[in-house]
């Protein structure tokens, strides 16, 4: 495929799932259609998506337990857990 | 319950003191109206009619006769004038604190105090992270009395590492600990406070229970006194950090007690240059003791221990904190 603006080469990539075709000459880029808006709404889904709680250093890079957490409801902390939160 | 020691002679003799009611009961009417907050609806559960153990491990019983529990403390700490410090220190905060009573009384070598009865926390309800924030966030607001005690150090983090035996996870708990600063490791003395408040120094969700105006208070004043406040929040810290406590938790913790205007941590922000050593210190003691009991009871750690574990390896990799 050539460049409608300049004639030059165009390539793929895929960025973020979404295929994009750039011009090797000019650098512009062509989108297929909805292409667009699957990026705008990848944008927000970033936007919207809440800072995560900070860490000291070392702490663990992800719930290191597999927490039971299903829509708000609570369950109970048991056996060690509960003697880590309710005994010193 | 489960009984740990038969200690039926101590027992009876709590009894003994708990039904010394006649005292017990006009304070005790004194205390409930002053209590019963106007908003707060009165949470009075019904006493049993027998007395009824609560605690029985680690030396500690506490015995629960009516409306008021009796307990025998660890025998090998120290109860003299430090700890009398404590209890009045307590008794200058009736909000926040439940106090001792009556006592301490001396039985058979055992020091021995009388609190009013309070609910303890279920842990198959939403947990009271919120409350507990506020109680700590208050606690460290308030004016530091003159003549105020000084909290015990971490003095427990050292004394549970020494027990350690040999294996993997024993090595990986003692590497971590060799980071702490040498005050923690019972080495020197601990540096100038930038902050200091009155600290509970041992907080955990078994030391908050529902006083007999229902509304919370915190209890056990054995390490109350003047300290660092970033230690009253270092076991939610350490859990969250291990990944055993759910971020969800952990931000309803942190961000009720910076609503309250809790002075441990910046108000908005990174927490974590306040939060850093009390929670590794917590982690390598939470750590030590999952690895202890599992040794003792013959067994593997669970998840959720070896989670803590893994966070004494990181502690080791990330080195000695700045």
């Amino acid at each position: 495929m050539h460049c409608p603006k300049c004639r030059g080469v165009m390539r793929t990539y895929t960025r973020s799932g979404v295929h994009i075709e750039q011009c090797d000459s000019c650098r512009g880029i062509f989108l297929d259609y909805g292409e667009l808006e699957a990026l705008a709404q990848a944008e927000s889904q970033y936007r919207a998506a809440p800072p995560p709680a900070s860490a000291p250093g070392w702490g663990a890079p992800a719930p290191a337990v597999h927490h039971h957490h299903h829509g708000g409801h609570h369950r109970p902390h048991h056996g060690s857990v509960f003697h880590m939160l309710f005994s010193t | 319950m489960h009984t740990e020691t038969a200690q039926s002679g101590l027992f009876a003799r709590l009894v003994e003191i708990g039904r010394e009611s006649a005292r017990v009961t006009e304070r005790y009417a004194a205390h409930r109206s002053f209590y019963a907050a106007p908003n707060a609806a009165p949470h009075v559960p019904p006493s049993p009619p027998e007395p009824e153990t609560l605690y029985d491990r680690h030396g500690v019983l506490v015995v629960r006769v009516g409306d008021v529990v009796v307990k025998a403390h660890q025998p090998d700490r120290e109860y003299g004038s430090a700890f009398l410090e404590r209890t009045s220190l307590a008794a200058g905060f009736p909000r926040i604190v439940l106090g001792v009573l009556d006592g301490p009384y001396d039985v058979d070598g055992r020091t021995v105090t009388v609190s009013l009865y309070g609910e303890p926390v279920n842990p198959r309800e939403p947990l009271p992270w919120e409350e507990g924030a506020r109680l700590l966030a208050a606690l460290h607001s308030a004016a530091v009395p003159e003549g105020a005690p000084s909290w015990g150090r971490p003095g427990r983090i050292a004394r549970l590492v020494s027990r350690l035996g040999n294996g993997p996870a024993e090595d990986a708990v003692r590497r971590a600990f060799g980071t702490l600063p040498p005050w923690i490791r019972g080495e020197g003395t601990e540096p100038a406070r930038d902050v200091e408040c009155v600290i509970h120094g041992d907080w955990h969700l078994g030391q908050m229970v529902r006083g007999p105006g229902g509304g919370w208070l915190l209890i056990d004043v054995e390490d109350l006194g003047r300290g660092v406040p970033a230690w009253d929040l270092a076991r939610p810290a350490a859990l969250y950090s291990a990944g055993v406590l759910h971020p969800e938790e952990w931000e309803r913790f942190l961000g009720s007690y910076r609503e309250a205007g809790g002075p441990a941590v910046p108000p908005a922000g990174d927490p974590w240059a306040a939060l850093d050593i009390p929670a590794r210190s917590l982690a390598i003691q939470i750590a030590a003791t999952c690895v202890i009991s599992a040794g003792r009871e013959d067994r593997s750690l669970d998840e959720s221990e070896q989670a803590m574990v893994d966070a004494c390896e990181r502690i080791s990799a990330a080195g000695a904190p700045a």
